[in-house]
């Protein structure tokens, strides 16, 4: 369960435009981007604050819809999807881990994860995931109790419980210290090795990109490069 | 800078507008309720002053069998006496066009028009003109017996005067003090069809019922300073050998009685429904603030680091609160301004002055902007507290995330079987347990207006029910103008239709215990009564004893009597007798007050052949016209009273007020209802916000996020539910005593039709609130709570 994998693309998008209306200027946040995702791959999307990252990552998730192109997972034309058949989408097939975790803090790190594994419907045990990142003898704690590092992993654990097939990271060590926030990188190296996810992690920190399997480069909504690690560098041997 | 914060204010308004909204509301209807009563109150008040003075109402009144005129020179010498109105008094059978039963006349003899004075009671002419100096067949009618019956200026009237039929002419309406309420005898509510007064030359009527000379009733005003108790004794001593029947004042005088209760009423009305209102918007205020509060953190810093005082930006939020009060003032008093002309309105169909109109005077505004800001400040009061507090430093950084710990739910493990999304649920209950206990308490007083608005409903009805079905079972009660022997019972008994008759007597008394003493009618009926029955309190008869009397509850508390207490008891009129007779228990019939007898025991005290004063009947409908046609030309016939008419003409006046107090009771509860979900929704979305999208983002539909969010609200309505029936049924005992009477007293039932009424305005009104909190939950911006954190 590698990266290589011969399968077609899980998603592929084509010809993806975003544009935004702020009052009277139009803002193109993606023009022309063509990206296909692979089961098992670790695809970091690298750039600067505007880059138009975070609206690629909506659209893949399906929080957001394109202006021109389209979307499509599997045999699913996101694209042309209403809001219920995107939740549904988000529902069944995507793990998200957001910048600021966005846990529930009336519920502990265990009932966090469960809360995801009643509604999703071939959900992992939420304690063998929590246990997978770390968390073991966590499993009681509110949000508050724990630190960034560690409610970012129950966030992530959130996400992979449903055994999503493709798990989105907006800027996942964005708001923590380095050595937290490489622990946090670990974790989903080792939830892509170990389980196959196919990963798609939007970063501006450009050390993170060493651990990808490939790398876009987005720059002004479009694709300036993209790169394919022959050898991906472990979590742990990442500095910034 | 300080325009600049009155900017940010008016967007900080536009920006939380539904809360804002809701608030303000609430305010409205505060001020509206207590502007609309207390307006009310002060309204007839005013008008009731206005008109007694211009009227010239007298202060003490009495009734007589008949003195010489020559006494009205010695009633003048009383001192404390300031004048002296005789005049003859009686009621009369009429046949009025358009009505197949006949009406019962009260006919009043006209002062001399050349007296200087122009005497006491004063009539105030709305149309037509006054008898001419010697007619004897012209009559002025009340304008409320005339608007009921659709009399026009030149009507006539059949009416029997002592025996005699008389055609009387309508020459003109007129009002008169006396009659504000213009109820008949020993009625409750007024019947205007079959109950009016009329007035006639003083000749006329004295010569029609040989009374020249002579008269029978009084009205007296007192010189200002006078011992009314005084002139009332000194009044009844030279009454007494003429049949006097004790003069009274006007606190027993029917009209301004009736009038008196009523603002009684109005006046209670008038303080709690406002403060409920009051209160609630007091704790929106609250919540409003502590959310914007907690909002505009980090600009709160900002104005400190600036260097603006802390009482200054205070300032600011006090204004805010004030702002949105002084909006709900404004609407409160326009919505107070429009019912109150609209409850004039009801009222002048009861109470009937020259000049009654709808005032708001600048006591009742002041009264109302003091409430009204007071509630303003005192809501506010923690949130500007906690921005004076808050240090700039603090304030710049984001509130720290709620924090969670194990409580005691957890604890005791209540959670443990429950899912994620009830135990979410039931933990942000637990967290802010105060929060919750107000916005419980909010919607149960809420349901308990409702309640109460449906109590008074209920209990009219019951109260009818009881009244009607179990005690007065008659169809028709016929009075006699004299006591009669019991031999006439056989002349009733031949009349058309009449199928049985029960007679009974009328005996005006003063029952004295110890030093309390009360003026009213004995009642002695047969032993065991068919059409008329005593009753207690569950409605069940109560056979009369052989010997003794029965009170009506109220009247053994006003009397402060218990059964084996014995009574004494002074008759006044006839033979003037005094005996004592022994309590022998209670009764509870819902209307008026009265002390009953067996007749045969009466006879037997008085020592005379047993008489009767009228007689109750049930009749076959089908002769009905007939036997009315009889009745009306049958001069002993004082009053004939049709029972199903006057229940048709309770009803009427149910529906009118009654029904109108419910409607204003539940609108109130359901504007409560959405103010309290409401606010207390959005509060929650507020702060749970991110929350709810992050959890949308997951993959949760609109109904799962929209249920963990109003989870919560069903929650505090579920709760607030069995304490609002039980915050309705104490307020319904507490309401009570207030209704506790001389004239009715409402009995306290709860019925389950209160409870599930009120039970589903609130459901309804909660899930509207809902409905507007659910349409922003669908709004909710998925992309933003991505990067943004709050």
């Amino acid at each position: 369960m590698v990266s290589t994998s011969p399968a077609g693309p899980v998603m592929r998008a084509q010809s993806l435009s975003k544009v935004y209306r702020l009052g009277e200027i139009e803002v193109h946040a993606l023009s022309a981007v063509d990206l296909d995702l692979y089961p098992g791959e670790f695809l970091v999307i690298l750039g600067a604050s505007g880059s138009g990252k975070s609206t690629l990552l909506n659209i893949l998730g399906g929080l957001d819809t394109p202006s021109g192109g389209t979307v499509r997972y599997l045999d699913h034309k996101l694209s042309a999807a209403n809001d219920r058949a995107l939740t549904r989408y988000r529902r069944e097939h995507v793990g998200f881990v957001f910048q600021f975790f966005n846990l529930l803090p009336s519920l502990t790190a265990l009932e966090n994860v469960e809360l995801v594994t009643e509604i999703a419907p071939h959900a992992r045990s939420a304690r063998e995931v929590l246990e997978l990142v770390g968390l073991a003898d966590r499993l009681n704690h509110f949000p508050a109790q724990l630190s960034g590092g560690e409610q970012q992993r129950v966030a992530i654990a959130r996400a992979l419980a449903k055994r999503p097939d493709v798990l989105l990271c907006d800027e996942p060590t964005g708001s923590l210290d380095y050595p937290t926030g490489r622990r946090v990188l670990q974790v989903l190296e080792q939830a892509n090795r170990e389980l196959g996810t196919l990963t798609v992690l939007i970063t501006h920190n450009s050390a993170i990109a060493a651990m990808a399997s490939r790398v876009i480069h987005l720059s002004s909504g479009r694709i300036s490069q993209t790169q394919i690690n022959a050898t991906r560098a472990s979590a742990e041997e990442i500095a910034w | 800078m300080v325009s600049r914060l009155h900017r940010a204010l008016r967007r900080d308004v536009w920006h939380l507008r539904g809360q804002v909204l809701a608030t303000a509301l609430l305010v409205a209807c505060g001020v509206g309720v207590f502007t609309t009563m207390r307006g009310t109150y002060r309204s007839l008040v005013h008008a009731r002053h206005e008109y007694y003075a211009t009227s010239r109402f007298a202060d003490v009144f009495a009734h007589l069998r008949r003195a010489p005129l020559a006494l009205t020179a010695r009633l003048r010498r009383i001192p404390g006496v300031a004048a002296v109105q005789a005049r003859v008094v009686e009621d009369v059978t009429l046949t009025v066009p358009g009505l197949s039963e006949p009406a019962t006349g009260r006919l009043i003899s006209l002062p001399d028009p050349t007296r200087a004075d122009g005497g006491l009671d004063r009539l105030h002419l709305t149309a037509g003109r006054l008898p001419t100096a010697y007619s004897d067949s012209e009559a002025l009618v009340s304008q409320t017996f005339a608007d009921a019956n659709d009399l026009s200026l030149g009507a006539h009237i059949g009416a029997v005067l002592n025996g005699r039929w008389k055609e009387l002419t309508v020459v003109g309406f007129v009002l008169s003090p006396e009659y504000i309420y213009e109820v008949g005898p020993a009625m409750v509510f007024p019947d205007n069809r079959r109950f009016g007064v009329l007035w006639m030359n003083a000749e006329a009527l004295s010569t029609a019922f040989q009374m020249k000379g002579a008269f029978n009733d009084l009205a007296i005003a007192t010189a200002r300073g006078a011992s009314e108790p005084q002139v009332i004794e000194s009044i009844d001593r030279l009454l007494a050998p003429y049949g006097g029947l004790s003069a009274y004042g006007r606190d027993e005088q029917p009209s301004n009685r009736f009038l008196s209760d009523e603002l009684g009423e109005i006046e209670v009305n008038a303080t709690y429904i406002p403060a409920l209102f009051l209160g609630v918007a007091a704790f929106l205020v609250y919540t409003l603030l502590a959310r914007l509060v907690s909002i505009q953190r980090g600009q709160i810093g900002l104005l400190k680091s600036f260097g603006f005082a802390a009482w200054r930006i205070g300032a600011h939020y006090l204004e805010f609160a004030l702002l949105i009060v002084s909006a709900g003032l404004i609407v409160g008093v326009a919505a107070g301004g429009y019912f109150g002309v609209a409850l004039i309105g009801v009222y002048q169909q009861y109470f009937h002055f020259p000049a009654l109109a709808y005032r708001m005077d600048a006591q009742v505004l002041i009264a109302a902007t003091l409430v009204a800001l007071g509630a303003a400040t005192l809501g506010s009061l923690s949130a500007v507290a906690r921005v004076v507090r808050l240090a700039p430093a603090e304030a710049m950084h984001p509130e720290p995330p709620r924090s969670f710990r194990p409580g005691l739910l957890d604890s005791l493990h209540l959670t443990r079987r429950l899912d994620p999304v009830s135990k979410s649920i039931a933990r942000n209950l637990a967290r802010r347990p105060w929060r919750a206990t107000l916005s419980v308490t909010g919607i149960a007083l809420a349901l308990a207006t409702v309640v109460v608005g449906r109590f008074i409903f209920d209990a009219v009805n019951h109260l009818m029910a009881t009244h009607f079905d179990a005690a007065e079972r008659q169809d028709v009660t016929v009075v006699f103008q004299d006591i009669r022997s019991p031999r006439t019972l056989a002349s009733l008994r031949a009349l058309p239709g009449v199928l049985s008759v029960e007679s009974f007597r009328v005996m005006p008394v003063r029952l004295r215990a110890g030093h309390r003493s009360k003026r009213l009618s004995l009642v002695a009926v047969p032993a065991v009564g068919h059409l008329y029955r005593i009753v207690d309190a569950r409605g069940k008869a109560i056979d009369l004893p052989p010997e003794g009397v029965v009170l009506t509850r109220k009247l053994a508390q006003i009397l402060g009597v218990q059964p084996g207490d014995r009574l004494l008891i002074e008759q006044l009129d006839g033979r003037r007798r005094r005996f004592s007779a022994r309590i022998v228990r209670l009764s509870d019939e819902p209307l008026g007050i009265s002390a009953y007898m067996d007749s045969a025991a009466l006879a037997t005290i008085l020592g005379e052949d047993a008489a009767i004063s009228g007689a109750r009947l049930k009749i076959d409908t089908d002769l009905a016209p007939r036997l009315y046609a009889e009745l009306k030309r049958t001069p002993a016939v004082a009053s004939v009273s049709i029972r199903a008419a006057t229940i048709t003409t309770i009803r009427q006046i149910m529906e009118r007020s009654f029904i109108i107090m419910t409607t204003i009771m539940t609108a109130f509860g359901i504007v409560l209802v959405i103010g309290v979900v409401y606010n207390s929704a959005r509060i929650a979305l507020s702060e749970r916000g991110t929350e709810l999208a992050s959890l949308r983002v997951l993959g949760f539909t609109r109904s799962e996020v929209t249920q963990l969010l109003l989870g919560e609200q069903a929650v505090l309505v579920l709760a607030a539910i069995p304490a609002g029936c039980l915050l309705g049924a104490l307020i319904c005992r507490m309401l009570v005593p207030a209704f506790d009477r001389e004239l009715f007293r409402l009995p306290f039932i709860l019925t389950r039709s209160m409870f599930a009424f009120a039970t589903l305005v609130t459901l309804g009104a909660a899930a509207l609130a809902a409905t507007l909190v659910a349409v922003r939950i669908a709004g909710l911006d998925l992309i933003a709570v991505l990067k943004s954190r709050e």
